[in-house]
């Protein structure tokens, strides 16, 4: 069962004591144009993904995580040893790579014990302990087959093993789906999932799929431009997003504004209705099937939020048509292929979109 | 690889009359003529008759096996140091690794007799470091079968280093960031990880090292001489041979020939098992 | 080969300007203007090609700059060369119009095949002298010396001329001489002392003559028994027959002598 950890909230970059235990970093890599400085903290026992946009420098945190990047400045400390200086070979962090890089060579079992050995066990030890890792991860009978054998989903399971076997106080796993087919995909989630159930120190996981990152972690930290933009549970994030990325990963409509009583009134320009009572600065997200769009101006509709837009595109999205709005506001708008077919929808067109209070949702900026 | 090769094929089968193009096909075989009618002149005119009667004079197999040892150590010795520094030209990074890659290539353009010199005034017993060699160890590298592996040594190692640096170069780096998040040394990273990948193309340098030591000519006679058992290899005997009875020459070089094929072909078999 | 080219350019300029000089000063030296050896009324014109031995190459250059004084119009063109090549040359048809060679044996590879006119006659001599470092070091003064222990001695291959006259001489001397190589020609020995590698060498006079004071030679009695002859012929199929006689008749001159001894050769 999942362990969860008792721990009051820390904010993020608060310098934890030397005993205590799990992560506590302040990333700071420069790099030209480039620069990252995002902190992270975590519990023994917990799962946080690091999301972002492609370029937003998870990978570069991850590999400053694991020595493979030398930090410009900041602070990395474990279980409260200081491991800033230390080379990556000696850190006590496991790594599984996004292509794996099992090594082409050695045999599922030899890839497994290549820690254990490198770290000091003898050879027989070595290559027991990695038997058990597979026979724990279920690959017993692929101990002796190389990794251009194995399927995407057993060489990840031998990664992961790999990483493990060497009982790494952080656990570090770069797009860790990212090479698998949709199908395997899936199954290998869900197992992955139960495996860092187990994992009793930190693990973080780096993805640009926000579903990856809300099945995997316990805690998401969204990245942008090498800054931390918001951290928090799956849950809450998807609620109350706060950047344009992380609304749309979420699949919200999400605007910035000034909150005046029931009135959002939007940066961008028109207001819109809430249910919520607040006032100074405010976000106000709605999800693209609370749309509803008309080719005239509604009139009899309840719907207090009406702008007039025209169709910037159109998609497929599942079995329903996700319409980008071009306009007073740009907003994405879901309807089913019988609505789009009766409204004659078509880039270009004008249409009358509505929202009802009722379905928005606002909260403080 | 075995299986994995096999596996390719039967993905892409191949289809008859859609194969090389007329275009490749034409210069590709003057290629190959080019360079097997010179070997097919020199089976001609081989002096048949007399070929049994050349062959059973033991200066002739003194001189192959000096070229076989020789070329094989000098392989050997390009291997142990030739490595290290193509992985240091393809992976460290240091000022003026260009420059050093430059120089390295160097005694691939040098004509061999000039590089024979270079090796008398570094190496010689009046030499840069040869003087001191001398004088403190009593060690003297010309006209010495040492001598004879080190004039290989310094024709043929650039070609194992080009190769290896290359192989190193198309190779992941990640192997080696991936053996080292387990806790590997730089160098066991190499020496487990790193070498086994690029085991063929060292595989192939080596080769093509010693078939360059195998004919080297012009530094060996400069820097180690002409004694028959001691420096005479086999190149060296064809060109003495040359001078006075062709024949003989030939009769030589058809040996030396075709024990570097049977060498050559030997190798690429379990070679391309192996992997 | 450039040698060669360089040589031929500055000749024609040398003969450019003698058909002027000699209009000018045709008064001045009337036994100029005919042929040395009386050459019937022969006039000595055009591209005389010589094939000689590469340690003719000093001597040889400069009798030439003389002949084509004496004789404007007339240039000469050379092939210096190991004489071995230069006779396979010659026997395969080869134009050219006089032969010189560092050896009997040599010269023979091209009188057996009916290609010389008239016989061949010897015109200087080589001897082998031991090349020491400059100052002999080690106190050689017989072939015998080469014998000590310890001292490194390189001689030619004996399928080179320089080697099998050693062997000749060191067989005459009762000398039993291991070398640390037997080296592949005469500078390649040569080389060897000059760079102090070897203790000593066995090469020809005129080779220790031409390295100047970076060897010194020790002349020594057995050289006498593997005396080089240089043998010198026209051709048969010479292009440029009457050139031919006229600078095989230089080399032979007293004045043609004078110049070859200066280059460290004997007189026959």
């Amino acid at each position: 069962m999942r362990r969860v950890p008792e721990k009051p909230e820390k904010t993020p970059g608060t310098p934890s004591g030397p005993t205590a235990e799990g992560l506590d970093a302040h990333l700071v890599v420069d790099r030209g144009a480039f620069r990252l400085d995002i902190a992270l903290t975590a519990a023994p026992g917990d799962v946080v993904a690091l999301l972002g946009p492609n370029g937003a420098g998870k990978t570069t945190a991850l590999r400053a995580l694991a020595g493979l990047t030398p930090l410009t400045a900041g602070r990395l400390r474990l279980d409260g040893t200081d491991l800033h200086r230390t080379p990556p070979a000696s850190r006590p962090v496991g790594v599984v790579f996004q292509d794996y890089l099992l090594f082409p060579h050695l045999t599922a079992l030899d890839n497994v014990a290549f820690g254990p050995r490198c770290r000091g066990a003898g050879k027989a030890a070595a290559r027991a302990l990695a038997a058990e890792w597979l026979e724990r991860m279920g690959l017993a009978e692929h101990a002796g087959t190389r990794p251009r054998h194995l399927s995407g989903g057993q060489a990840q399971r031998v990664a992961l093993a790999r990483a493990l076997a060497t009982h790494p106080r952080l656990l570090l796993l770069d797009e860790p789906l990212a090479a698998l087919d949709a199908r395997t995909r899936l199954e290998v989630r869900a197992q992955l999932r139960r495996h860092l159930d187990a994992f009793e120190a930190v693990a973080v996981l780096v993805t640009h799929d926000p579903l990856d990152a809300m099945v995997l972690a316990d805690r998401l930290v969204v990245v942008e431009h090498g800054l931390v933009v918001q951290e928090g549970t799956p849950a809450d994030i998807a609620r109350h997003p706060r950047t344009d990325y992380i609304a749309r990963l979420v699949g919200l409509n999400l605007y910035r504004g000034r909150a005046e009583g029931h009135t959002v009134r939007l940066d961008a320009g028109p207001a819109v209705s809430t249910t919520e009572h607040l006032s100074g600065p405010a976000f106000v997200a709605f999800p693209p099937g609370a749309v509803t769009l008309y080719r005239d101006r509604p009139t009899g509709s309840s719907a207090r939020n009406v702008w007039q837009c025209a169709v910037a595109g159109l998609e497929t999205h599942g079995d329903q048509i996700r319409a980008e709005l071009a306009g007073e506001l740009p907003l994405a708008a879901d309807l089913t292929t019988v609505a789009a077919a009766e409204l004659d929808l078509r880039p270009g067109a004008p249409v009358w979109a509505a929202v009802k209070a009722a379905q928005t949702h606002a909260y403080p900026a | 690889m075995t299986t994995g090769r096999q596996a390719s094929r039967k993905a892409h089968p191949r289809t008859p009359g859609r194969g090389v193009p007329l275009a490749l096909l034409v210069p590709a075989l003057l290629g190959l003529a080019f360079l097997l009618v010179p070997l097919l002149a020199l089976l001609l005119r081989a002096p048949w008759r007399s070929l049994p009667e050349q062959l059973t004079s033991p200066a002739v197999w003194e001189a192959l096996r000096l070229s076989l040892v020789c070329a094989t150590t000098a392989t050997a010795l390009s291997l142990v140091v030739g490595v290290p520094l193509a992985w240091l030209l393809a992976r460290a990074d240091f000022p003026g690794r260009g420059l050093v890659r430059a120089l390295v290539t160097l005694p691939l353009v040098l004509p061999p007799v000039v590089g024979g010199v270079a090796l008398l005034l570094a190496l010689g017993r009046n030499g840069v470091v040869g003087q001191w060699l001398d004088a403190w160890f009593g060690i003297t590298l010309p006209f010495t079968t040492t001598g004879v592996v080190l004039a290989e040594t310094f024709v043929a190692m650039p070609f194992l280093v080009i190769s290896v640096e290359g192989t190193l170069r198309a190779a992941d780096p990640r192997y080696e960031e991936a053996a080292t998040t387990l806790g590997a040394s730089r160098f066991t990273a190499f020496r487990r990880v790193t070498l086994p990948l690029i085991a063929p193309g060292v595989a192939a340098g080596a080769v093509l090292a010693w078939a360059r030591a195998l004919g080297e000519f012009g530094a060996t006679i400069t820097f180690a001489g002409n004694f028959p058992g001691r420096t005479q290899t086999m190149p060296l005997a064809v060109y003495l041979a040359l001078q006075s009875d062709p024949a003989a020459a030939i009769a030589l070089s058809l040996v030396l020939l075709a024990v570097s094929v049977a060498v050559l072909a030997g190798l690429r078999d379990r070679w391309m098992r192996a992997v | 080969m450039t040698r060669r080219a360089r040589r031929t350019r500055v000749s024609r300029r040398i003969a450019g300007f003698g058909a002027v000089a000699a209009l000018a000063l045709s008064g001045c030296s009337p036994s100029d203007s005919g042929s040395p050896g009386g050459a019937g009324g022969d006039a000595v014109t055009g591209t005389v090609t010589v094939f000689a031995a590469s340690s003719l190459k000093e001597s040889f250059t400069e009798l030439a700059g003389r002949f084509e004084k004496e004789h404007p119009g007339a240039e000469v063109a050379f092939n210096f060369s190991g004489s071995d090549s230069l006779a396979a040359g010659i026997n395969n048809g080869a134009p050219a119009d006089v032969f010189a060679a560092a050896s009997a044996k040599t010269m023979k590879l091209v009188t057996d095949e009916g290609r010389t006119a008239g016989g061949p006659r010897t015109f200087v001599r080589n001897r082998l002298q031991i090349a020491t470092a400059p100052g002999n070091p080690h106190g050689i003064r017989t072939l015998k010396d080469l014998t000590a222990p310890g001292l490194k001695v390189v001689l030619c291959d004996r399928t080179v001329p320089c080697g099998a006259a050693a062997q000749t001489a060191l067989a005459a001397g009762g000398a039993g001489l291991t070398p640390v190589s037997y080296e592949q020609d005469v500078k390649s020995a040569l080389t060897k002392v000059q760079l102090k590698e070897a203790d000593a060498a066995l090469v020809y006079g005129t080779d220790v003559h031409a390295a100047g004071d970076k060897v010194e030679g020790v002349h020594f009695p057995e050289s006498a028994e593997a005396v080089n002859d240089y043998p010198i012929a026209r051709l048969e199929d010479a292009p440029n027959p009457s050139a031919a006689k006229a600078f095989v008749e230089l080399v032979t001159s007293a004045e043609g002598r004078k110049v070859l001894v200066r280059a460290g050769f004997l007189e026959p």
